[in-house]
């Protein structure tokens, strides 16, 4: 239309100071950032992320992770870590390298799991380290005085991150649950009888957001209603080939690396918003291909992933001789 | 640079007219000689000097007597202004947005001081200088969208993000092509462009649904729409369908320059930072064809996609029956000289209109 503009495709960046990294219980640690330009952070709604950057030799480590940090301060950015020691080894280099003072670089916020502020109540479920975005939405409810409960799963006492802090502020709207004391959230009780225009949301483990959303549909609840958040992280398997019909260049996308991954390495420019199958920014045209797509994201409708033309380049994997794309 | 505001009306004697800087600025909407719908869209970060593009909220010699013609409009219908009880904090989001781009992007014009939550407004064309509680409600004479859209050129719809759909669930519309917010208010996407003709078929609604969803925090779009209106008219409302559509019948091959204006809507989505909502800014800009074909190469062009548009759309935009005139007017501008690419309309290197 006007001036053609090349920028690139990924969500605009910010450079950061890492302010402080602080252990929250054996596997969580919280990492803060202030702006090395000395500004604000842009503002953010809960359930918002960024991606980090991490620079890991030399590879770049992209990852998403919610903002947990009050809305209603920008002066810092912050968010929590669990270290998974049998993941892709983002988590292991935030826990091991990352170190007061660093530079990192985070995204704008995305939100891809924002609050219906229509909503009478919000009730929110946490599995484990799935508490990190209520923490965000818990922030932006109390600045308006919003009427919400949370019901949050943990293994033990010790495990439960931040689960103090919130028992001590809000004593009468948090509930939660050890499964080393077999306790459970007691799923049915809670969501059965609530006000009409009651929203839910889950954020933690498959079959917690599985759980909270078949409960909710066996109630009753319209779908609409349940919300959740699950980051899929790109998942290892054989190597493949890919051929780049645009950038005219075949690529090999290792074991333990996703396409998306192995594009941005080629310096080759793909756009990308959560990298977890979740936001369809990264969706594909798949020119050809004689072998299977593995396909892992929730995005593509199911003809999509049957039709064999679509690919979600964050998640997804070929088995076979040689993929085409178009990129 | 300091913009001269015109004296001017849009209503009874339409006094509205364009400056030659107006209309060298025109945001001519065809880049080639023909015209289909498209999801034309780009990236909304600046352009080239002193165009419609260069800043976030273009103000421009229009400004004072837009805002006036809006406060008319509102007096009359209040409705022209409706905001769901949760797009409240969408408001605050659009009015914190407007404040900083125009305080920056003016300094000479708008003025905004911040201490914490405390914050002070000033407006010099309009002589507003208002200090306000940033996100208490009580502190502004009007809710904090209608607030700031009273000042700010173009129409504003509030879009609530949710089921992987977008909601029209707040607004601010006096100046549009013939479309209703109170018709159209709590509807998602697919319900209010049902009208549209051709476009679903394209699947064009699906693409740009999936476009806007996915329009991220500090990263907004843009894109161009047009239509036509006889009378430099900004309120083309259905509301008010019958004092203007009887207007389209008062063409005459005399008047037919002066009267008949192409309607040019910039378009530009931002992510709301605190809701997660969209804004989508439509801003209205008038040309008359006789001031469009003082420049060789659009009077080429607009003669060429006016007399090639499919029927279906020629009805759509509501001047099918004009066509025939329009085009006799639009012919004595078009040579038969090949236009070069682009919007823009090149005085300097495209060809004098050959006599």
């Amino acid at each position: 239309m006007s001036a053609p503009q090349k920028t690139k495709s990924g969500p605009a960046q910010i450079d950061v100071t890492v302010s402080a990294v602080v252990p929250v219980t054996e596997f969580v640690t919280r990492f803060e950032f202030t702006r090395r330009d000395g500004t604000e952070f842009p503002p953010f709604s809960g359930g918002a992320h960024t991606v980090v950057a991490m620079q890991d030799g030399t590879r770049t480590r992209l990852n998403p992770y919610s903002l947990m940090s009050d809305p209603a301060d920008l002066s810092t950015y912050a968010i929590s870590v669990r270290r998974e020691d049998d993941g892709r080894g983002g988590s292991v280099f935030m826990h091991s390298q990352v170190k007061q003072g660093d530079a990192m670089t985070l995204t704008n916020p995305v939100n891809l799991f924002s609050l219906d502020l229509r909503a009478k109540k919000h009730i929110f479920f946490a599995g484990g380290i799935g508490i990190t975005p209520f923490l965000a939405m818990i922030g932006q409810l109390e600045l308006t005085n919003g009427n919400w409960e949370l019901h949050y799963a943990s293994r033990t006492p010790e495990n439960a991150a931040y689960a103090d802090v919130l028992l001590a502020k809000f004593p009468t709207k948090v509930h939660v649950y050890y499964s080393s004391a077999n306790e459970r959230i007691p799923l049915a009780d809670v969501l059965d009888g609530q006000p009409l225009g009651t929203q839910a949301y889950a954020c933690g483990p498959e079959r917690l957001i599985d759980g909270v959303r078949d409960t909710a549909i066996g109630l009753g609840w319209p779908d609409s209603n349940v919300h959740s958040e699950e980051f899929l992280a790109p998942a290892a398997g054989a190597p493949f080939e890919v051929r780049l019909c645009k950038s005219d260049k075949t690529i090999t996308v290792g074991e333990h690396e996703s396409l998306l991954e192995a594009l941005e390495r080629e310096g080759v420019d793909a756009p990308f918003l959560c990298r977890g199958g979740a936001c369809g920014q990264c969706e594909t045209d798949v020119v050809s291909g004689a072998g299977e797509l593995i396909h892992c994201d929730h995005w593509l409708e199911e003809e999509e992933h049957a039709s064999g033309k679509k690919i979600m380049p964050c998640v997804s994997r070929f088995v076979g001789e040689l993929l085409e794309i178009d990129r | 640079m300091s913009i001269q505001f015109n004296n001017e009306t849009f209503r009874d004697d339409y006094s509205f007219h364009n400056s030659e800087w107006a209309i060298k600025r025109f945001p001519f909407p065809f880049h080639e000689d023909s015209y289909m719908y498209s999801m034309n869209a780009e990236q909304h970060q600046g352009g080239p000097d002193g165009s419609v593009y260069e800043k976030r909220f273009d103000v421009d010699e229009h400004y004072v007597s837009e805002m006036q013609d809006r406060a008319k409009v509102l007096a009359d219908d209040p409705l022209r202004c409706q905001s769901l009880p949760h797009m409240t904090l969408a408001g605050w989001d659009l009015l914190e947005l407007i404040m900083v781009s125009k305080s920056e992007d003016y300094p000479d014009l708008f003025e905004l001081h911040r201490d914490g939550n405390q914050w002070r407004w000033v407006n010099k064309p309009l002589g507003i200088d208002d200090p306000f509680t940033f996100l208490d409600d009580t502190t502004l004479p009007y809710g904090p969208m209608e607030y700031i859209t009273r000042q700010t050129q173009g129409d504003f719809a509030l879009l609530d993000q949710r089921e992987e759909n977008l909601w029209m669930d707040a607004g601010m519309i006096t100046t549009q092509a013939d479309w209703s917010l109170d018709f159209d208010i709590g509807m998602n996407f697919f319900e209010w462009h049902a009208p549209v003709p051709k476009a679903n078929e394209m699947g064009i609604f699906k693409r740009a649904l999936k476009y806007l969803i996915n329009i991220p925090q500090g990263s907004p779009g843009r894109r161009l729409n047009w239509t036509m209106t006889v009378n430099p008219l900004l309120d083309t409302s259905p509301e008010n369908y019958h004092k203007w559509g009887i207007q389209k019948t008062t063409l005459t091959p005399e008047n037919i320059g002066a009267k008949q204006h192409l309607r040019v809507e910039l378009q530009t989505f931002f992510r709301l930072p605190r809701s997660n909502a969209l804004a989508f800014p439509i801003r209205c800009y008038l040309c008359s064809f006789q001031d469009l074909t003082t420049m060789p190469k659009w009077g080429r062009r607009l003669h060429r996609v006016i007399r090639d548009l499919p029927d279906e759309l020629a009805t759509y935009k509501g001047f099918i029956d004009n066509r025939p005139m329009m085009l006799d007017y639009l012919s004595k501008f078009d040579d038969g000289l090949p236009t070069s690419p682009g919007i823009f309309p090149e005085p300097e290197t495209e060809p004098p209109l050959k006599t």
